[in-house]
């Protein structure tokens, strides 16, 4: 198991300029169940899959509200994730209470950013073993982020992180170029249907997912973070799959969504 | 984080111990009264953004001591601010202000701070200041447009030396207060156009020069809108003190006049 | 003499027998391998120019900033770990903003460049700390005009006319040398760039990539700035057709 002389620490760099340690952080965020974020011009949606311990325990929630206008959803260490989803709340809180006015997302993900560099530094920590998807709405738009324990965050039109998310990215990059005028109830559906390629046969029913929404309408209005109840959700696997049983009729289903004039969902 | 530095370092230097008797015997002095001050600052929304004008005097107690100072500046891209009272509290406050604004714009990520956020925060950094006892001794008053989601939104609020903010229509700090507002609550309206807006904002200023024994006759307006903010080079209104109570003021007074 | 397996390299504050410490070359080794950053100081300023490698089509133009502000007159162009690169920015910016406040005037870009080479050499001097895994291009403008500089992890800090990090650098650096950067204005100087980035770019190895480009010139005010989009496009379109040109010969 012992790879070499060099991946026992974090301060410790390898011959060829790498760090294993953090390397192998980022191997803890694909152990994780899988979630997936996707983004329009004023939408971001945040889905996970839910995976219990045992038939006897609940699940651990991934996804969470971090203030009205952002939210994350977590793969990997979750213990990890709910201690700095704390520290993402407090500085949204932080901001607002100095400004009165939400904390631009952008800056959400870099504070945590730069909180996780800090852990890929010090000899005494270890870095976080958990990626973020960081979501949320700022006054240039809906935004999703995508932090990992190396320090970096990227922004995405869509993006998966967990296990099995390589197939879950391999159906976003197939569709993402339309996501930016997507309506609120099409991106859930996408959402589900990413969610769904990784459970890999598993049935996907409303109890083995969590489905999150943050927005505002054309007129500006903010539709704050909203986790979708479970009812919603169940109606739109039912009908995807109605969808997919009637496979003369697949793309009629999404011309349907896209020509009713967009009208913004009520939650 | 630049506000708490804001609210620190001015008592930095030897307040970090409660008042009274400290450890080592000496007592610290906090700021128990203004030196250099300016007066009355006006405000008001117009039709496409809002105008400031102040006179640009600083009086040393009450020595007419400085003639051509600004108390007026941009603050960002989308707000003013204006000051009265003390002056080199103001001049602290702006570099505060400069701060603040420039690590914003360095973001360069598409948000920036507006006058609400900015008003906001001056409102923190004023009330921590008072609860310290060691007040920045100034009424600020913070304009601004700035395009929100629902379209251009005007700004207009100002905050005092304890603590004290409020958004309004019409504001005037100092003498202001107490001669500008009965003028501005009879005759400001929504839709003033910008000359209307001058000329009620000069017969505010007029009053004020008239009945103000510190203010003087060099002003300066200022105005915001979507397109920037332009501050005007300062200029003197026309007087007339031939009024029959200006030359008499006693006279038909009651009491010891 | 190798490093590997002798136990002279397993920490920063070991000294090798022939005087190397070799977890700094290490972590140079990760610049080695980043997208090339290329700055030139033209005659009325200076041009940062960054080949940021993009490893997925999701990501949005724009992310993964590798040129930052640091105040109004310089910027920093980042090379290696871009989470250790913006450590660093956020000690020049508190550098710069510290020193305006003492001196009531902005920091000389000489000055600023000390102060975060000698923060990033503080992180070869402690074993519970690892040197930062990125190179720094400093490019800013004050009273003494235009002026370059590059950190290197191991906290030595040079000025230069042009330097170039990364992947590249050694193409980069031959064609920065044919430049007359004396004659050069940073308008010439943004095209310039980026010919320079499409060129080492290597198609090959990375598929994907977006040129950055900044400046600090008189064009610019004398502030640091992103290139404006016009001149972002005519310099790629240039770049591009240039490389083209070459293909064809």
């Amino acid at each position: 198991m012992f790879r070499n002389q060099y991946d026992t620490d974090v301060t410790m760099w390898s011959p060829a300029g790498r760090l294993f340690q953090v390397e192998y952080a980022m191997e803890a965020v694909k152990q994780g169940s899988a979630c997936v974020g996707l983004c329009s011009q004023n939408h971001v949606v945040l889905a996970s899959v839910n995976k219990a311990a045992s038939e006897l325990s609940s699940h651990q929630r991934k996804v969470f509200r971090v203030a009205d206008h952002a939210g994350v959803a977590l793969a990997g260490l979750t213990a990890d994730g709910r201690v700095l989803s704390r520290f993402l709340r407090n500085e949204c809180i932080n901001h607002s209470l100095v400004y009165e006015a939400p904390l631009p997302v952008s800056r959400l993900a870099l504070r945590l950013a730069d909180k996780a560099q800090v852990c890929t530094q010090r000899s005494w920590k270890r870095p976080y073993g958990v990626g973020f998807l960081v979501a949320g709405l700022d006054e240039t738009g809906a935004h999703l982020y995508y932090n990992c324990p190396s320090g970096n965050y990227f922004e995405y039109q869509a993006f998966a992180i967990g296990s099995r998310s390589q197939v879950a990215k391999t159906f976003l990059e197939r569709r993402f170029k339309g996501y930016k005028d997507y309506t609120p109830e099409q991106l859930i559906k996408d959402a589900l249907s990413a969610i769904k390629e990784t459970l890999q046969g598993e049935k996907l029913t409303s109890s083995n997912c969590t489905v999150a929404i943050i927005g505002q309408k054309a007129d500006g209005t903010i539709e704050p973070f909203e986790l979708i109840d479970a009812k919603k959700i169940q109606e739109t696997i039912d009908s995807m799959e109605a969808a997919e049983a009637a496979p003369t009729e697949p793309s009629s289903m999404q011309e349907e969504g896209r020509g009713s004039d967009a009208a913004p969902m009520d939650i | 984080m630049a506000w708490q530095q804001a609210m620190g370092s001015h008592a930095a230097g030897g307040s970090q111990a409660p008042p009274a008797a400290a450890a080592g015997g000496g007592e610290t002095q906090r700021t128990q009264y203004p030196y250099v001050t300016g007066n009355s600052v006006i405000a008001l929304k117009y039709k496409d953004g809002v105008i400031m004008a102040s006179d640009t005097g600083a009086s040393y107690g009450s020595t007419l001591r400085y003639k051509s100072v600004e108390r007026i500046k941009a603050v960002g891209k989308h707000s003013l601010i204006g000051a009265s009272g003390e002056f080199s509290d103001f001049q602290e406050i702006l570099r505060y202000l400069d701060e603040l604004t420039l690590s914003d714009h360095m973001w360069d990520d598409g948000n920036s701070l507006g006058p609400k956020e900015i008003h906001s925060y001056l409102t923190r950094v004023m009330y921590n200041r008072r609860n310290k006892f060691d007040p920045l001794w100034n009424s600020l008053v913070l304009g601004g447009v700035k395009k929100g989601p629902k379209g251009d939104e005007k700004y207009l609020g100002m905050v005092n030396m304890i603590g004290t903010h409020f958004e309004e229509n019409h504001v005037a700090t100092g003498f202001g207060n107490h001669l500008a507002i009965p003028i501005l609550r009879d005759e400001w309206r929504e839709d003033l156009t910008f000359e209307e807006a001058v000329k009620l904002i000069e017969k505010c200023l007029l009053v004020l020069l008239y009945r103000d024994r510190s203010s003087i006759n060099k002003f300066q307006i200022a105005k915001i809108t979507t397109e920037g903010s332009t501050i005007y080079p300062p200029y003197s209104l026309k007087t007339y003190w031939g009024f029959s109570h200006f030359e008499n003021p006693a006279q038909g007074a009651v009491g010891s006049w | 003499m190798s490093s590997i397996g002798t136990g002279y390299d397993l920490s920063v504050t070991t000294f090798s027998p022939d005087g190397r410490v070799f977890q700094v070359e290490y972590a140079t080794k990760a610049v080695d391998n980043s997208g090339t950053v290329v700055g030139i100081k033209c005659k009325d300023g200076i041009v940062l120019g960054v080949e940021k490698l993009v490893t997925s089509k999701m990501m949005l133009e724009g992310s993964n900033q590798r040129i930052h502000s640091v105040h109004r007159h310089s910027g920093l162009s980042v090379a290696g770990l871009a989470a250790d690169g913006r450590q660093i920015v956020s000690r020049a910016k508190s550098e710069a903003a510290s020193y305006e406040k003492v001196y009531g005037e902005p920091i000389s870009v000489k000055e600023l460049a000390d102060r975060v080479a000698s923060y990033v050499h503080l992180c070869t001097l402690y074993w519970w700390l690892r040197p930062f895994g990125c190179g720094v291009i400093l490019g800013g403008y004050d009273r003494d005009g235009p002026q370059l500089y590059m950190i290197e992890p191991s906290g030595v800090s040079y000025k230069y006319f042009g330097a170039a990090l990364g992947k590249g650098r050694q193409a980069a650096k031959t064609e920065i040398e044919k430049l007359k950067l004396s004659e050069l204005t940073c308008r010439e100087g943004i095209v310039e760039v980026a010919k320079i980035i499409y060129g080492v770019h290597d198609e090959a190895k990375d598929k994907a990539f977006e040129l950055e480009l900044s400046w600090v010139c008189d064009e610019s005010n004398r502030q640091h700035q992103k290139v404006p989009n016009d001149l972002l496009e005519q310099a790629k379109a240039a770049a591009q057709a240039a490389l083209e040109e070459m293909d064809a010969d």
